[in-house]
């Protein structure tokens, strides 16, 4: 079952023509990677499924209804969670105060579901040991690790995540694809932008590439992994070398 | 020859040169053609704004910068004049004097604000300059010593530009000639001297970077403009312009004190006629200010008569005192808001959008 | 969701936290205590002393009741409210009108002076809200985003505000004195405090109490905190914060009006163009407290507030530019004001 099906989306912001005509379908239960050279209109896709930007054409439907026209509160509300690129956090609020925000039934601390807390602090031991801090003074990779903590406080039936593992560390990195991994097994649904091929492969599902604003090539993650010449030619270099 | 005059800029509009031509030929022969005091007046002052709101929007419509503090060098300018014919001599050479000083002044003065800028951002600055000129009138009606406190200084012109000076014993062409008309184009040609000195320095290079900087100040930046320098520039010049109009203003009044130029109402008005006329413009100014001062001295009159029409002052209570004259500005402050609303560029700029 | 277990776990969190809860800064706090104890040896007598401090707190407090509603809308909505005077005009009009009409009906009773000056504050409360929320949706709304826009508009606002009030209250001053009950003053040893002073410190400190747990304890308060630094992320969390600018501004009008009630009687006479008059100082209080902290704001309003008394005693030809020297003074050692809000 399609999750989220985006049909000949355009985006204009401004004069510039970014998005055209997007076709991209996001299945139930996988993790579909999103890839493409800097520029080819990933993040402008996130941003308009979440009603950031408005697609001036074509139809985004989630849960098989249409998304289109809606505020962002709304969209988010109908169970999308969104990580952007800069992490979006809140740097004067502690750690705890950021999650309380993104948890939406939680009205305080006391709020927040036990287990889920206990499982997060399972995935992200730092966000424990710095509960009472404000968020801004965390390193890249902890506030990366509360980003995604955000998105997962409560579930949600649709992740859109936006280069996790930008700047980051490889050890961090790999602690992300273990949380992720994680979240595979539990079954959510992840639109995952990333440039980092050996995450992208340890975790994709499905992949689509995108390219001057268009999706040119969609199919299974193994498939592309396997054949060299493909990446070669959706995404410039041999990626088994782009660790 | 007419577009080597105005720097190449030309209204681009047949509408606007119209108007323009219109404008000019109306102040340049305003007492022959309105005869009276009151029109005379409204025509200095047309003559006055155009210069004070040209100079202002050399720093909103061309550098993008937001100030409170030009009604402050617009006093200053005033206040040169005042002082200098009150303690030294009426004398040609004592108003020199005046406005030498007045310009220095206004120089220091916006180096220090313009080179202030550096340390705060666009929206504090705003704030800042409306505090600085806030404290300045206070510092104005302290100094009564100095100048004439709240009540202002009343002093004598020149021989040449005084109302008694009447060279010929017959009137030309209806009209007396008198010091007052002398003085009244002595405001025209300077402020259309003036004028057209703006619009080269709006149309030189210095002009197109100021542009620049407006649109992208980081793009500006990166390519190799110190925008500080070009910024505290536009500031001095802005400064020294809206000196020379308080200058000249104080000329024809023959008085200045805190209220005719250091108020904020002043201030508020050459926001709303930039904003009316357009900025980025320069001839927004010139439109803007006519209408302007014609709304403002004949607005009263029309609603005089709406007030009368209701009975009078002691008439239906609160309709009558909605339109009661007094209340002129009420509708203005109305317009005003409409006007940010629907005419976002400006006269100039709708002129300029309908097809020729 | 079992509570218990999720105390115990947000408890063991919290107790575990090896690194502390950030350190809160003290120094602009600290500031006005220097101040006010600076002036001690300056002024000399220790009842002076207190009489004016006391003056300035209580300015200090009434600034910031008016102001408060300034910052927290420029800081969430970067929103730019040069009109921000015409609520405080209003409330100040209205107890002339309320305080007037109950004076009969009051008496020679203090307990029902106290509830005619309290019924005022509540009528303007209520008024300026109302107006707020007109002013919201007319005039500020098609601007999001512009401040150039918004100077001119709010500007232009408050003018036709004032000429309104003009319409209904006349063009004159009208003079507000203060109720029998609040006049005079209490005798502590030597000094002599003055009972309005005195009221108007507590009903101030009792607001910045009411915001300041507000914004610490509440989920809206940890909304508006949120919003001041990042609006969109606030959004894609899933909150309408549109909606929560409405009721922050309304509120911030509500408390200006309320303010303009307490200032009226403070200068014990009110004029169409006190909303004017006051802008300036407002501007200045927020600037140096750093544009959308609400702390900044109450720290800012106590130094103009001490500094204005103790400059008047001291070198009154000085006071009038006190505050601006304090201004120039703070932006050069923190250009952002003293408790700069990030990203921004």
């Amino acid at each position: 079952m399609n999750l989220l099906e985006l049909s000949g989306v355009h985006t204009h912001i401004g004069a510039y023509h970014i998005l055209h005509g997007v076709n991209l379908a996001v299945r139930e239960g996988e993790v579909t990677m999103l890839l493409g050279r800097n520029g080819a209109g990933k993040t402008t896709t996130l941003r308009t499924i979440m009603g950031l930007w408005s697609a001036t054409q074509g139809e985004i439907r989630f849960k098989g209804a249409s998304l289109k026209g809606l505020a962002t509160p709304d969209i988010a509300t109908r169970g999308i969670a969104y990580v952007p690129e800069s992490m979006g956090i809140f740097t004067d609020l502690t750690v705890q105060e950021n999650l309380v925000l993104a948890a939406r039934a939680a009205r305080h601390a006391g709020e927040l579901d036990s287990a889920r807390l206990d499982w997060i602090f399972g995935l992200f031991p730092a966000l424990k040991k710095f509960w009472l801090y404000p968020a801004g003074k965390l390193s890249g990779g902890q506030k990366q690790m509360l980003a995604v903590a955000r998105a997962i406080v409560e579930p949600r039936a649709l992740l859109l995540i936006d280069e996790p593992s930008k700047g980051l560390a490889p050890s961090i990195i790999n602690n992300l694809i273990s949380a992720f991994n994680e979240l595979k097994r539990q079954k959510t649904t992840i639109l995952l932008v990333e440039q980092n091929f050996h995450m992208a492969r340890s975790l994709g599902d499905q992949v689509a590439v995108m390219d001057n604003g268009a999706v040119v090539h969609t199919g299974s993650m193994r498939e592309l992994a396997d054949d060299e010449g493909l990446q070669q030619r959706l995404l410039g270099l041999s990626l088994a070398v782009h660790q | 020859m007419i577009s080597r005059l105005l720097s190449h800029d030309l209204p681009r509009s047949r509408w606007l040169a119209l108007a323009l031509v219109l404008v000019v030929l109306a102040l340049a022969f305003a007492p022959f053609l309105f005869p009276g005091s009151k029109a005379l007046g409204a025509a200095a002052k047309m003559l006055v704004f155009i210069l004070l709101v040209a100079s202002y929007d050399l720093l909103l419509g061309y550098t993008g910068i937001v100030s409170f503090a030009h009604t402050m060098f617009f006093g200053i300018g005033a206040y040169g004049v005042a002082i200098a014919s009150t303690r030294l001599a009426p004398t040609f050479a004592a108003i020199a004097l005046g406005v030498v000083a007045a310009l220095a002044l206004s120089l220091v003065l916006s180096l220090v604000i313009g080179l202030f800028s550096l340390r705060v951002k666009a929206i504090f600055y705003a704030m800042i300059t409306l505090a600085v000129a806030s404290a300045f009138q206070t510092l104005a009606s302290q100094l009564s010593d100095f100048t004439g406190g709240e009540d202002g200084l009343t002093f004598k012109n020149p021989a040449v530009l005084s109302p008694s000076f009447e060279p010929f014993e017959t009137p030309f062409f209806g009209v007396t000639v008198d010091g007052k008309l002398v003085t009244y184009y002595v405001l025209f040609v300077a402020v259309v001297l003036l004028f057209l000195a703006l619009l080269r320095i709006v149309n030189s290079p210095f002009g197109r970077v100021l542009q620049a900087i407006r649109e992208n100040d980081f793009r500006a930046e990166a390519i190799g403009f110190r925008t500080v320098v070009y910024r505290t520039l536009s500031n001095v010049l802005a400064a020294l312009f809206a000196t020379l109009a308080g200058a000249l203003l104080a000329l024809w009044l023959r008085y200045t004190g805190p209220d005719t130029t250091l108020s904020l109402e002043i201030m508020l008005d050459i926001l709303l006629i930039v904003v009316i006329g357009g900025m980025g413009t320069l001839y927004g100014a010139v439109i803007g200010s006519v209408i302007f001062v014609f709304a403002q001295n004949y607005l009263q009159d029309l609603l005089k008569f709406g007030q009368a029409a209701l009975g009078g002052e002691a008439g239906v209570p609160v309709l009558s005192q909605l339109v009661s004259p007094d209340r002129w500005l009420l509708w203005l402050g109305v317009l005003f808001v409409l006007a940010v609303y629907h005419f976002p560029s400006g006269i100039v700029g709708r002129l300029r959008l309908v097809k020729r | 969701m079992n509570t218990t277990t999720t105390r115990a776990t947000v408890a063991a969190a919290t107790t575990s936290a090896a690194i502390p809860k950030a350190q809160f800064d003290w120094i602009p706090v600290a500031l006005v205590v220097a101040i006010a104890l600076g002036a001690l040896p300056l002024i000399g007598s220790p009842s002076t002393w207190v009489t004016l401090t006391v003056a300035g707190l209580a300015m200090g407090m009434i600034v910031f009741i008016i102001a408060s509603g300034l910052t927290l809308v420029f800081g969430l909505m970067d929103v730019l409210n040069f009109g921000h005077g015409v609520f405080i005009a209003l409330g100040a009009f209205i107890a002339t009108s309320v305080m007037g009409g109950m004076a009969g009906w009051a008496g020679e009773s203090g307990a029902a002076q106290l509830v005619a000056v309290f019924t005022a504050m509540l009528v303007a409360f209520a008024a300026a809200a109302a107006l707020g929320w007109l002013f919201e949706r007319v005039i500020v709304r098609p601007v999001y985003g512009l401040h150039l826009k918004q100077i001119l508009i709010t500007m232009g606002g408050m003018i036709v505000g004032e000429e309104l009030i003009k319409v209904i209250w006349g063009p004159l001053q009208i003079p507000l004195p203060l109720p029998e009950v609040l006049r005079g003053s209490f005798l502590l040893g030597d000094a002599a405090v003055e009972k309005y002073r005195v009221l108007a410190t507590l009903i101030g400190a009792v607001v910045f109490a009411a915001l300041a747990w507000t914004l610490a304890r509440t989920k809206i308060g940890l909304l508006i905190r949120a919003g001041v630094q990042d609006r969109e992320m606030v959004e894609s969390l899933g909150y309408r914060i549109r909606r929560l600018f409405v009721g922050v501004f309304v509120i911030g009008s509500a408390l200006a009006g309320m303010g303009g009630v307490l200032w009226g009687l403070y200068q014990q006479s009110v004029v169409p163009q006190i909303g004017a008059q006051v802008n300036v100082l407002l501007f200045i209080v927020i600037i140096i407290g750093g544009l959308g902290s609400t702390l900044g704001c109450f720290v800012g309003a106590l130094l103009v507030g001490l500094l204005a008394n103790y400059t008047g005693f001291l070198a009154p030809k000085v006071a009038l530019f006190s505050n601006i020297g304090l201004m120039v003074a703070i932006l050069l050692w923190r250009p952002q004001g003293l408790y700069p809000v990030t990203n921004r």
